[in-house]
């Protein structure tokens, strides 16, 4: 039985919402229905409009044409307070706290009329106790944010909606941040949630998840919905169909051909990375999985020469590095492909011909000091075929290109430079489906022509998909190194929360 | 109501905006000489015929704009890298003070004029230098440092000119004695009252701009000021970049003063600037920090003030209308250039 | 050397100085600090010194009561500060650029207003300022009470009004919202409250501030307005605010800091080395003190996290 069958009481119903950015149509003619009690999964591919749909609700953005009714009550479009007001609670993705605000500071924070002379303080605390309770979010009310782990802050977003006496709980993307272990955890107290009689959506795109977890599926692809089911009458494979668009093929590359050891890490501490003994090969994609914010930055940063190894060796090509910088990384051969492509990898505000030679204008497009600005066009215009990017050309500024076509750049100004190391960290991070398998086949084209390729993903269908070797990275610490396939998902994840590193240091 | 970016701003827009803005001052300009009873469209007619009405006028109003030329620059070249150099007062003084102490018997010609201006601008150099090493190596901000060093070197100076360099013949006031002839900027065309310092002004705009297109290092300059995360990932010496950059921005503020000294005055008092160096700040954001474009901005500002005497002087008007008006023309013209990359929306 | 400072450490009247050197200065950094607390710099706080002592004190020469030119003052702040907010809240514009042009208007402002209302005059016009109010009492303890208890009521309302400050940003809500706001304004809006108007009233209520700050200088330290009387209070306010770490009470401290420098400098320049050194060099004390308070403090300073990064809606 599903709920739409049951009469459960309906309390959240959008219809017909349609949102336009410019000529794209980000949200067509979207409806959904959630009943008290229910969990319902919406799926969809990055870009399938479902992030677009909860701020269009949670009153972010103004649909364009469509309606929203809550409790039986038309939502006033446009305004996050009459979201709130109206008993829903949303978790975004990327948190939105305070850092060096406490706990009990962030859940209060605009509950209480601004013009009142008090905090009431104590009763807000029992509160925030009693809820921590009754819904399994164990959190220390008087911590600071900038202490908890990540886990920790995503229970401090929930109980900021359930202090607010929240009936209907959105999460966009809860367990992207999360070992396997803790969206567990995460899933329990949903469970204990929609006991008590509120409702869930969760956003994701994690198949297993919304089969494991929840009582509806919404499928999104290309802003339109296509195909709502009860997760019980459905299976993976159909989900991945709807989603996909087609038949989802598993994409299975070829395993590499290991060649010579082409950067050595032995014992080496720098940053957040404790002891870490590492080694690239060539014609090898080395996976590095984990949960964000355990010591990927600082790894990306050691070998892109950003940092400088504080104790232990650090051998590119055999010979071991002094003076690490960024430029002595590129000269030795080191292709980065930085996380954040809008703040790290390019300015917005040059053109694409000046982004093109960020790394290589002093080096290779200057004589004296001046700068041979035809041959820095020249040069990018053959980047720009080469690798297939949508521009108006190589004076336009990059802050006009989609994240794809800025990847791709960035992607052409790293390969031109035949690097024989390249990390690449986190780089299919918020692409569409095409630019994701366009930037997969370059990485292993990379590898074929004999490059040590380092693969950062917080995803680890990826990882598992892509690398021939996978470490996983716990609080600055390093797992062995597994042979591609030699662990399951499951085994990874114990990895990942920190289980079988031999000891805290 | 929320800001949408505008992806390919028309011409239209893009010239539009910034003249709405220009317009918008005229309308200010109008109405406040309406508040001081006089004849608005009276008043406009002063500042322009006092600005370029005669040759006497074009003459004041291209000498007025010399240092302006300079500390524009000075200004541009910074907030391009987005160091907030706001001490341009001070390091102007520094040059002013290089120009006196060379420029008084200290060195004959022919080594005097090109000896003091290189001097001159290491001393501006060398002042900027301590706020950027502080921002570099301690994370000290800069904008405090400079804006409380030009109180400090205004005291220095007051010091100077009632001490070591008091003038001997200066009846009690605090002035310097005056340079040797061969220390003194010589006129650009012979009967005409412009010396070379507006010269040696045009040039140095030609200099930095062709740094800002040409160079690595202009490029490097670029880079740190729009992205700085980006420059330090992409390899560029930041740290470096920082210190070229205050090098130059002070060098050149300098010679404002040493080309006040050298080519106006003839020597130093505590009333040599009335403020170039703050005036220099808009100067480089009306010409949106182009080099080239503060020559433009820097005649249009001299202009104002040079019109606004003369003005005040017939109409009656506060001569701090100029100020007013320069104020509100560089408001109006951050929030037209913001204008042109979005638009306001609904929704 | 040595004794002469140490004569002057102890004189009643020194420590009364220092509380009146402070109180523009206390006045006008919590302005900043509320502003900065909220995301905001605030680099107008010299102009809007300016106008707050020329407001003031036209208001009181025009007719109004002393405390009638404080409230004018604060008005006309807090209208500068509505300029400045609108310009760099929603509009995002540089808040470097923006605060440097409100300073050079509100100054310029202020100036052409005075000549407009007194273009004849060479010896400025004088009003009747505030006069010194001695606490029933407490002014009567030895040494003590000269020094702290009998000022003018500015000078009360200075330490009032930091109370008054750091009370509402640690005890209420709306001084959380204001906290959030310069840590992290997504979260703020995410909870109903309007980023924009937390910021731009932040900014005002600042401003307002700052103005008051600069009236002192015209109804309780002097009696008259004079061209450059502000002479760097602003910017140096903006150095308290990091010497504070941006918390009130530090902040405060900084003050009497800096002001008991101030005191120094001038008591030494009547002492016989100040025959010996020349009076600049004691004048450059505070500058200096300044940036070296800035140098020490900034390292371990913990800057709102928000601070001059604009905010746009449903950008994350």
């Amino acid at each position: 039985m599903s709920f739409a069958q049951s009469g459960a009481e309906v309390v959240l119903r959008l219809d017909q919402i349609t949102k336009r950015f410019g000529r794209l149509v980000a949200n067509d003619a979207i409806s959904l229905t959630l009943h008290k009690g229910e969990v319902l999964a919406l799926l969809g591919e990055n870009g399938a409009g479902k992030t677009t749909l909860m701020n269009i609700l949670f009153g972010h953005y103004l649909a364009d044409e469509g309606s929203v009714t809550v409790f039986g009550q038309p939502l006033p479009a446009g305004q996050p307070k009459a979201a709130l007001a109206a008993g829903i609670g949303m978790v975004h993705q990327h948190f939105t706290l305070a850092d060096q605000l406490t706990v009990l500071e962030n859940i209060t924070l605009g509950t209480k009329s601004l013009w009142s002379l008090g905090r009431g303080r104590a009763a807000a605390l029992a509160k925030v106790q009693a809820l921590s309770r009754d819904f399994g979010l164990a959190v220390a009310p008087m911590a600071r944010i900038a202490d908890l782990s990540v886990g920790e802050r995503q229970r401090v977003e929930i109980l900021k909606a359930l202090y607010r006496d929240a009936r209907i709980l959105i999460l966009d993307e809860p367990t992207a941040v999360l070992t396997p272990q803790e969206a567990e955890a995460l899933f329990q107290t949903l469970r204990l949630a929609t006991a008590r009689g509120l409702s869930v959506i969760f956003i994701s795109h994690k198949l297993h998840e919304v089969m494991g977890h929840s009582d509806t599926c919404v499928v999104l692809r290309h802003g339109r919905v296509v195909g709502q089911v009860a997760t019980r009458d459905t299976d993976r494979r159909a989900l991945a169909a709807l989603m996909v668009g087609a038949e989802m093929t598993e994409a299975t590359v070829a395993p590499g051909v290991p060649g010579p050891v082409r950067l050595s890490l032995t014992g080496v501490r720098a940053g957040a990375l404790r002891d870490l003994t590492l080694e690239l090969r060539a014609g090898t994609i080395t996976g590095l999985a984990g949960v964000s914010g355990n010591g990927q930055a600082a790894l990306a940063d050691l070998i892109g020469g950003a940092l400088g190894p504080e104790a232990g060796e650090m051998r590119v090509d055999g010979a071991p590095v002094a003076q690490w910088t960024p430029r002595a990384a590129i000269a030795a051969g080191v292709g980065r492909i930085p996380e954040d492509r809008h703040k790290t990898g390019t300015v917005a505000d040059f053109t694409l011909a000046e982004n093109a030679v960020l790394e290589t204008y002093a080096q290779r497009f200057a004589r004296l000091g001046f700068i041979d600005w035809a041959a820095v066009r020249a040069h990018t215009v053959a980047l720009i075929a080469g690798y297939d990017v949508r521009c108006p050309g190589p004076e336009a500024r990059i802050r006009l290109l989609s994240g794809g076509n800025m990847q791709k750049l960035i992607l052409g100004r790293v390969m031109e430079e035949t690097p024989g190391i390249l990390i690449a960290n986190q780089p299919v991070r918020g692409l569409d489906v095409g630019a994701i398998a366009y930037v997969h086949s370059r990485l292993v084209a990379a590898r074929d022509a004999g490059a040590a390729v380092l693969l950062i993903s917080e995803d680890l269908d990826e990882v598992m998909g892509l690398a021939d070797v996978i470490h996983v990275i716990s609080e600055g610490r390093l797992s062995p190194a597994f042979p591609r396939g030699a662990l399951s998902q499951a085994e990874l994840g114990l990895w990942m929360a920190g289980q079988g590193f031999a000891h805290a240091a | 109501m929320r800001l949408e970016p505008v992806a390919n701003p028309t011409l239209l827009r893009q010239l539009g905006l910034p003249a709405l803005a220009l317009g918008a001052t005229v309308l200010v300009a109008m109405a406040l000489a309406l508040l001081a009873g006089a004849n608005p469209l009276a008043v406009l007619g002063q500042i322009v015929t006092g600005a370029v009405g005669s040759r006497f006028a074009v003459l004041e109003t291209l000498n007025r704009a010399t240092p302006l030329i300079f500390t524009g620059l000075a200004v541009a070249v910074a907030f391009r890298a987005k160091l907030w150099n706001i001490g341009a007062e001070a390091q102007l003084y520094a040059g002013a003070i290089i120009a006196v102490l060379l420029g008084t018997g200290a060195l004959g010609a022919p080594f005097v004029l090109p000896v003091s201006a290189v001097v001159a601008l290491l001393a501006g150099a060398m002042l900027l230098l301590v706020p950027v090493l502080l921002k570099v190596r301690l994370g000290v901000d800069e904008v405090v440092t400079t804006l409380l060093l030009n109180f400090i070197m205004a005291l220095f100076v007051s010091y100077l000119l009632e001490g070591p360099l008091k003038d001997p013949m200066g009846m009690g006031w605090p002035k310097s004695a005056a340079l040797i002839p061969e220390a003194r900027l010589p006129r650009m065309v012979e009967g005409l009252r412009l010396h070379w310092g507006f010269g040696l002004a045009l040039i140095a705009a030609g200099i930095v701009w062709v740094i800002h297109t040409r160079t690595t290092l202009g490029f490097e300059m670029r880079a740190v000021g729009a992205n700085i995360r980006a420059a330090r990932f992409a390899g560029m010496p930041v740290t470096a970049v920082l210190v070229k950059t205050a090098l130059l921005s002070g060098g050149l503020a300098a010679l404002a003063g040493w080309s006040e000294v050298a080519g106006a005055k003839g020597h130093l008092s505590l009333d040599l600037s009335p403020g170039f160096g703050y005036t220099g700040i808009i100067v480089a954001m009306l010409a949106l920090l182009h080099p080239l474009g503060v020559v433009v901005t820097a005649l249009f500002v001299a202009g104002v003030f040079v019109g606004a005497d003369a003005m005040s002087r017939a109409a009656g008007v506060p001569t701090y209308i100029a100020d007013m008006l320069l104020a509100v023309a560089l408001l109006f013209m951050v929030l037209a250039i913001a204008l042109t990359k979005v638009r306001v929306v609904r929704g | 050397m040595g004794q002469q400072v140490i004569e002057i450490l102890i004189s009643a009247s020194f420590w009364a100085a220092v509380l009146r050197i402070a109180s523009p200065l206390i006045f006008a950094t919590m302005g900043e600090l509320i502003c900065e607390r909220a995301g905001v710099l605030n680099l107008g706080i010299e102009g809007i010194m300016v106008i707050g002592a020329f407001a003031g004190w036209m208001a009181v020469y025009l007719g109004l009561p002393l405390w009638g030119g404080v409230a004018v003052a604060f008005g006309a702040g807090a209208l500068f500060g509505l300029l400045h907010g609108v310009l760099v809240v929603p509009f995002g514009l540089s808040q470097h650029v923006v605060g440097l042009g409100v300073t050079l208007l509100a100054t310029a402002t202020a100036y052409f207003a005075y000549r407009l209302a007194l273009p004849q005059v060479t010896s400025p016009p004088k009003i009747v300022p505030f006069q010194v109010w001695e606490v029933p009492v407490l002014s009567d303890i030895p040494l003590l009470g000269p020094a702290l208890f009998a000022q003018t009521p500015l000078t009360y309302a200075a330490f009032a009004c930091a109370g008054l400050v750091a009370y509402v940003l640690y005890r209420t809500p709306l001084g959380l919202a204001l906290r959030a706001a310069g840590e992290n304004p997504a979260a703020l809006e995410a909870q109903g409250v309007s980023v924009t108007g937390v910021r731009i009233g932040a900014v005002m209520v600042g401003s307002g501030l700052m103005a008051v700050g600069g009236s002192f200088l015209t109804l309780s330290a002097f009696s008259s307005f004079f061209f450059e009387m502000v002479n760097g209070r602003g910017w140096i306010c903006i150095a308290l605010v990091v010497f504070g770490a941006w918390r009130p009470g530090k902040a405060v401290l900084g003050a009497l800091l800096f002001a008991g420098f101030d005191a120094l400098q001038i008591r030494l320049q009547q002492t016989p080395m100040g025959a010996v050194v020349p009076y600049q060099l004691f004048l450059m004390l505070p500058y200096v003190f300044s940036i070296l308070a800035l140098v020490v403090m900034s390292r371990r300073a913990q800057v709102p996290a928000a601070l001059m990064v604009p905010y746009t809606k449903g950008e994350r």
